[in-house]
């Protein structure tokens, strides 16, 4: 194809090289047809570099065996109880996916999410409720900045991330204790969130013609950004993806937009009520990962990211001030854990002293590393997070099902994220062999 | 200290011969008062060792002294490097050449002499100051993220911005298009992610990287030392590229086919001294090897290496 500088002269590539070149390019880089893009994408699976797909593809076994076990997995009151279990991971996910890029990690951020939550509710509790935006956005700049001082401890004296947000996670937990016995003095432990706004994210829902709507809208915009995109390149002779790839693309963001849309649109209510219409809770994540992943892929901020993580020394001699990048991340990490503590919050109706802020944050690294992003830094997408982190919720979800208890979820969660590890690993070996 | 005029040093020279802004094109011709006298910078300060031909060379070092403690690392070095010619510096291991490379970008700085870029004097704090002026180093590990495409290489740290987003597109083009000027054919898609790329491609990316920041200087740091024989010769074509683009090339290496295939000057430094210096043609291997091992080589004892250079100092 006429996306290379000049046609290459016939020997000067010789045929090993270009293997290695063909397994390790993504496939939109150099097919030229549908049929040449599957040949190249098929080469990459076996390197354990392939994108979305496999994952995918896990996750549609992993349903299908729930569903062959329950009948009631598939039911539309699951399924929504599913995408709200999975809302919150995947939240905790995206928010891993910044320091993960970077091959940092954050374990604070379970219960610094409970922190912001606590203050949010806080700051809602009758009868002088603050009005919410403003709640939200304590809620929000609370774990953002004790993430950014954990980044700018990392940075300035380079230290192991693990260790200081490992101290950060158990400072964290005795501000939530501190925040909690002065903002809730006599609630055991909790605070309430009372109705409102933000106890509508999980109890309100779109209505079913709004659902309708919003989502041809979302998938119009994202399958019209594509295309242009796309076709502005081709037409500038410029790399760009085979026409069947982008619409196939398009094809499955709007497939899965009329799922969501059709399992939120079923009545799942009991007896005479109706419940129906897509939670809000989807739409807040939708955007998050829109944003997250636009700021990744398409601004300076997000190519630093990648370019610290795949080598941080060859971003520091490019001139990029690795700190700002790094503290700025980590700050970016805690604002969409605060997000999770407020969806969290919104999801149980309560923020408590309880939380298992450790384990939640384990499972937001387990949801990155599942959808792809690599521990080592520099490779992965928001998207990934969300894939990896709908994995892990449909094996609490789907033991939960069967009836089974804490320890098959966690057993099996080990051993996907296990997988998931090695799979990484492999492939990060394999690509500095060759 | 991107501004090598505004020099308090040597109120003298500020502002004087080829005009003190931002250098505009001063690689491309010689400066206008050249021909009538090619050295009006600083008479009392600097040798007598401009190239004859009346063009003012683009670097000049003069006197380049460098210490680490106790350890005398550089003595005395006093070297130019002319636009358009490629200029390589062997030695043994330890004979200076990493730390003098060093000190022209910017990562040490002298502790005597001067560098003079384009006649003027200018000091090198750091790699960025070097860089500003068109100094670009291509080190042996080539500093390139092998998770990124080669555009995104190519452009780390420099992305155009268009409607608050990248502007792929017309980095892309940007990118196509220097390596075209290069030559570099091979690779197959300027979108494959850089650790794809075998080594030979991998340092050409990282010279056009260099080129396209509008580098005057390029240095390359061992270009081929882990490079098969084709992927040699795909970087020795690309030296002569950038040579023929007017672009001052620096070349260190240890390996003397290259560096006579290659090079139109041949600086030899030994135990941190400049032994000798001259056009390529003067030196066969076996006077290089001569020179680099004792400082001297009989070969060459009758042919005085350049009208004033080499000043073979022992």
């Amino acid at each position: 194809m006429s996306t290379d500088v000049q046609e290459p002269p016939p020997e000067a590539a010789d045929p090993e090289e270009v293997a290695s070149e063909v397994a390790l390019a993504a496939p939109d880089v150099i097919a030229d047809s549908l049929g040449e893009y599957v040949k190249i994408w098929l080469s990459r699976i076996r390197n354990g570099d392939s994108g979305a797909l496999p994952v995918i593809a896990g996750l549609v076994v992993i349903v299908i065996y729930f569903q062959a076990r329950s009948s009631l997995f598939l039911s539309a009151g699951n399924l929504v109880n599913l995408i709200g279990q999975a809302a919150w991971i995947v939240m905790l996910g995206m928010a891993e996916v910044f320091v993960l890029l970077l091959g940092e990690i954050d374990l604070s951020i379970g219960y610094t999410a409970a922190v912001g939550g606590t203050f949010t509710l806080w700051l809602l509790l009758p009868p002088n409720p603050t009005p919410w935006p403003l709640a939200v956005l304590v809620g929000l700049a609370v774990p953002a900045i004790f993430s950014g001082l954990e980044g700018v401890i990392v940075t300035r004296l380079r230290l192991p991330s693990f260790v200081v947000t490992l101290a950060g996670q158990l400072l964290a937990f005795g501000l939530l204790l501190e925040v909690m016995e002065t903002a809730a003095p006599n609630g055991g432990g909790s605070i309430r969130l009372y109705p409102g706004v933000l106890a509508n994210i999980y109890a309100g829902a779109l209505s079913p013609l709004a659902g309708w709507i919003v989502m041809v809208a979302a998938v119009a915009l994202v399958g019209a950004l594509f295309l242009v995109r796309d076709t502005s390149k081709r037409r500038s002779n410029l790399t760009a993806p085979p026409l069947s790839v982008t619409v196939l693309k398009i094809a499955a963001i709007a497939v899965a937009g009329v799922v969501v849309v059709l399992i939120g649109n079923t009545n799942r209510g009991a007896g005479l009520t109706v419940v129906e219409g897509v939670p809000y809770v989807v739409l807040v994540v939708v955007v998050v990962v829109v944003a997250w992943s636009l700021l990744l892929g398409r601004t300076r901020f997000g190519r630093y990211v990648y370019a610290i993580g795949g080598n941080a020394e060859a971003a520091r001699r490019a001139g990029i001030n690795l700190n700002r990048i790094r503290v700025l991340a980590f700050t970016l990490c805690g604002l969409t854990a605060g997000i999770m503590g407020i969806i969290f919050a919104s999801y149980l109706g309560s923020v408590s002293t309880g939380v298992q802020g450790g384990q939640n944050v384990l499972l937001g690294v387990a949801a990155g590393v599942i959808g792809g992003v690599s521990l080592f830094g520099g490779r992965g997408k928001m998207v990934g997070a969300v894939l990896g982190g709908f994995i892990v919720a449909v094996i609490y979800n789907g033991l939960e099902l069967l009836g089974l208890g804490a320890a098959p979820q966690n057993i099996w969660t080990a051993v996907v994220l296990l997988a998931a590890v090695t799979v990484d690993t492999l492939a990060r070996r394999r690509s500095t062999a060759a | 200290m991107t501004t090598p005029s505004a020099d308090d040093a040597r109120p003298a020279t500020a502002g004087r011969a080829s005009a003190p802004g931002p250098e505009p094109s001063a690689s491309q011709q010689p400066d206008a008062p050249a021909p009538s006298t090619p050295e009006p910078e600083n008479p009392a300060e600097v040798p007598t060792q401009a190239p004859s031909n009346g063009d003012q060379p683009l670097l000049r070092l003069v006197d380049i002294g460098k210490s680490f403690g106790p350890v005398r690392v550089l003595t005395k070095i006093t070297l130019d490097i002319p636009i358009g010619q490629v200029t390589a510096v062997v030695g043994d291991n330890g004979a200076g050449k990493s730390t003098l490379i060093k000190t022209i970008s910017g990562i040490y700085t002298q502790d005597e002499g001067q560098i003079i870029w384009q006649g003027r004097q200018v000091h090198l704090h750091s790699p960025k100051d070097a860089s500003d002026l068109g100094i670009a180093t291509v080190y042996q590990d080539l500093a390139l993220c092998d998770n990124l495409d080669i555009v995104a290489n190519m452009f780390l740290g420099r992305e155009e911005v268009k409607h608050f987003q990248l502007d792929e597109i017309g980095m892309e083009k940007a990118a196509k298009q220097t390596l075209a000027d290069l030559s570099v054919v091979t690779v197959r898609s300027v979108r494959q992610p850089v650790g794809s790329l075998s080594g030979g491609q991998r340092q050409a990316v990282a010279v056009a990287r260099a080129v396209m920041r509008q580098a005057k200087l390029v240095i390359l740091d061992e270009p081929t030392a882990a490079l098969g024989v084709t992927q040699t010769r795909v970087v020795l074509d690309l030296i002569k590229r950038l040579k023929s683009q007017n672009i001052a090339v620096i070349v260190i290496s240890h390996n003397l086919n290259d560096v006579q295939s290659v090079a139109d000057r041949i600086a030899v430094l030994r135990l941190g001294r400049l032994v000798a210096v001259g056009p390529a043609a003067q030196y066969d291997a076996e006077s290089i090897v001569d020179l680099m091992t004792t400082g001297t080589s009989k070969r060459l004892a009758a042919v005085p290496a350049e009208p004033s250079g080499s000043s073979s100092e022992h």
